[in-house]
């Protein structure tokens, strides 16, 4: 497997507020071409962390560093595109004139306005001002400005808050359709629901804390998952594939982890592999707490 | 730096209460030409402002930017105004996220507020330019470029005035708010000069060597009131036997305090910026 890009780091953030310890040593990197959830109850830390790495709150302590920390945190949010809870244009401005402003921002010239307004189905009231528009229709500009520059990266935090079913509906679409082009996305939301539709990766946070970091697929299984090494990766997910208890496998970075459909034991498992040829160098089961991690989540709000 | 400025003047121009105070402000300017018409005939008392001296070169130079001064708190309504706005629109995050720094950021508003200045400072000129030419007794040219230094005291006072403007603006995120405070501001700066003059240091100097560091006193310091100073004034002063000792010009040290109260104020902007969280 060839290394994963890294387009943002976070290494031991910490962020106090008088004496309300909002964030404890969040840890976490984003990769290329991924898509990411933050999830996590209101007053979590979701949008604390996105605050701070995207300029607007200060860190009490800890690193993060965007793009392999070769460039300024205000250099690096020009290839970033970033909505936050609310859409925040200029109401007196026209959907056009607000794009183009973000241009200047951004050091880009106007050529991705239409295209983007386009994208978001905007292109009819562009020259309306931003004040009469609908909270889906702001919200839907607020994406098309987060795209002008094809950013890097989309980092989405509770997009579809406050919408109507429709509403959400069209920015779920957008979203999927964002990320089928290869964008890599960060959502913050409290809702597992919209996280396991659009992600492939999440973090759960609870109080300041990441509770879990990984793979969707192995948060909400309820069976276990397995993590197994072997000489011959290629050979030993080959061989899972024919196990019917065995849901999907998925290499990490020399690990192979196993989503289960059944209940398996690990003793069943290794014999099963040591009848098909494949000695394990590594098995680990995982007893996954996460939906009960979950439900306290969910209780909480 | 074009790109700066062009970022802000974008977000002044496009807004409808902002863009009709700047272009007030400027219609009001040029109505200072109109004092050149105002005549009074009270039958013995004759009275034309115009023949009285007030476009005289280079006395011309200190009226009119007195004058004019006076209409800068339109000015300074629009930047109080546009940095407030940023907050209640939640466009200060925005422009943030979007990769604006937060030096970049203060550096917009601090190049507007000296466009502003400056294009004021300019159309004084011509305006007093032309307004000289047709009404003063002397036009050499040596006369007419004499005292040019008020100019240069008026481009200073308005750069002092926006940035205090500017500083509360972001102090107080409000824009009521801010221009309240910056009244109160300027009452407490009479009483604490009045305490000063008259109860704690009579009888000497040393009230307003504390009080020239105030800052809106250091502005108002810059370009002294002109009425004193025309001729007709000064001879009713000599009949009644008052000594016209004043002193009317620019002076260098007012320049330095108020450049350094523009200093201060654009620092302490930027670390509000900075420290705050949003």
């Amino acid at each position: 497997m060839k290394p994963l890009e890294t387009i943002l780091s976070i290494k031991n953030l910490n962020k106090r507020y008088g004496s309300l310890q909002a964030l404890k040593n969040v840890t976490f990197d984003i990769h290329k071409g991924n898509v990411y959830g933050i999830l996590g109850p209101n007053g979590s830390g979701k949008s604390t962390t996105l605050g701070i790495i995207l300029n607007v709150v200060n860190k009490t302590s800890g690193e993060y560093s965007w793009f392999d920390g070769n460039m300024q945190t205000h250099e690096a949010l020009k290839k970033v595109g970033a909505i936050i809870e609310r859409p925040n244009f200029y109401p007196y401005m026209t959907a056009k004139e607000n794009l183009e402003l973000v241009c200047k921002i951004k050091s880009i010239n106007y050529a991705k306005v239409n295209e983007k307004l386009e994208l978001v189905g905007l292109v009819d009231r562009q020259d309306s001002k931003f004040s009469t528009f609908s909270l889906g229709m702001k919200q839907r500009l607020a994406i098309a400005s987060a795209l002008l520059n094809d950013p890097e990266i989309l980092i989405l935090d509770e997009p579809t808050n406050g919408l109507d079913p429709q509403g959400i509906h069209q920015i779920r679409d957008i979203i999927k359709h964002i990320a089928a082009q290869g964008t890599t996305i960060l959502l913050a939301s409290h809702l597992l629901d919209e996280v396991e539709k659009v992600c492939t990766h999440a973090l759960v946070l609870r109080k300041g804390e990441v509770l879990y970091s990984g793979l969707v697929d192995g948060m909400s299984v309820n069976q276990g998952f397995f993590e197994l090494r072997a000489d011959d990766t290629e050979n030993l997910i080959s061989v899972l594939k024919t196990h019917p208890a065995v849901k999907n496998s998925v290499n990490e970075e020399g690990k192979v982890l196993v989503y289960l459909k059944d209940k398996l034991e690990p003793k069943e498992l290794n014999q099963f592999l040591f009848e098909n040829n494949i000695v394990l160098s590594h098995l680990v089961k995982r007893k996954n707490s996460l939906e009960e991690q979950f439900l306290e989540l969910t209780k909480n709000k | 730096m074009k790109r700066l400025l062009s970022i802000e003047l974008q977000k002044i121009w496009k807004n409808k209460g902002s863009r009709v105070l700047t272009l007030t402000y400027f219609i009001l300017l040029t109505f200072i030409a109109l004092i050149a018409s105002i005549k009074f005939d009270l039958g013995v008392f004759k009275l034309h402002l115009a023949e009285m001296g007030i476009f005289n070169f280079p006395f011309i130079w200190h009226f009119n930017t007195y004058i004019a001064s006076i209409l800068k708190l339109f000015l300074a309504i629009v930047i109080v105004s546009m940095m407030a706005n940023e907050y209640s629109y939640g466009t200060l995050k925005q422009n943030l996220i979007d990769g604006m720094s937060k030096k970049e950021f203060i550096l917009s508003k601090f190049l507007t507020i000296l466009l502003f200045a400056l294009v004021s400072t300019v159309f004084i000129f011509i305006l007093s330019l032309i307004l000289g030419f047709s009404f003063s007794s002397y036009t050499e040219i040596g006369i007419v470029l004499s005292d040019l230094d008020y100019l240069l005291g008026y481009f200073i006072k308005l750069i002092g005035f926006f940035s205090f403007c500017l500083f509360l603006g972001i102090l107080v995120k409000r824009s009521a708010f801010a221009l309240g405070f910056l009244l109160v501001w300027n009452i407490i700066e009479g009483i604490l000069k009045g305490i000063l003059t008259y109860k704690i240091f009579p009888d000497s100097t040393i009230a307003a060597y504390i009080t020239q560091f105030f800052p809106l006193e250091s502005m108002s310091n810059l370009i002294v009131e002109p009425f004193s100073r025309l001729s007709v004034v000064k001879s009713i002063g000599t009949k009644i036997g008052i000594e016209n000792i004043k002193d009317y010009g620019v002076h260098f040290y007012s320049i330095i305090i108020v450049l350094a109260w523009t200093l201060i104020f654009n620092l302490l902007s930027y670390r509000l910026l900075k420290n705050r969280d949003l």
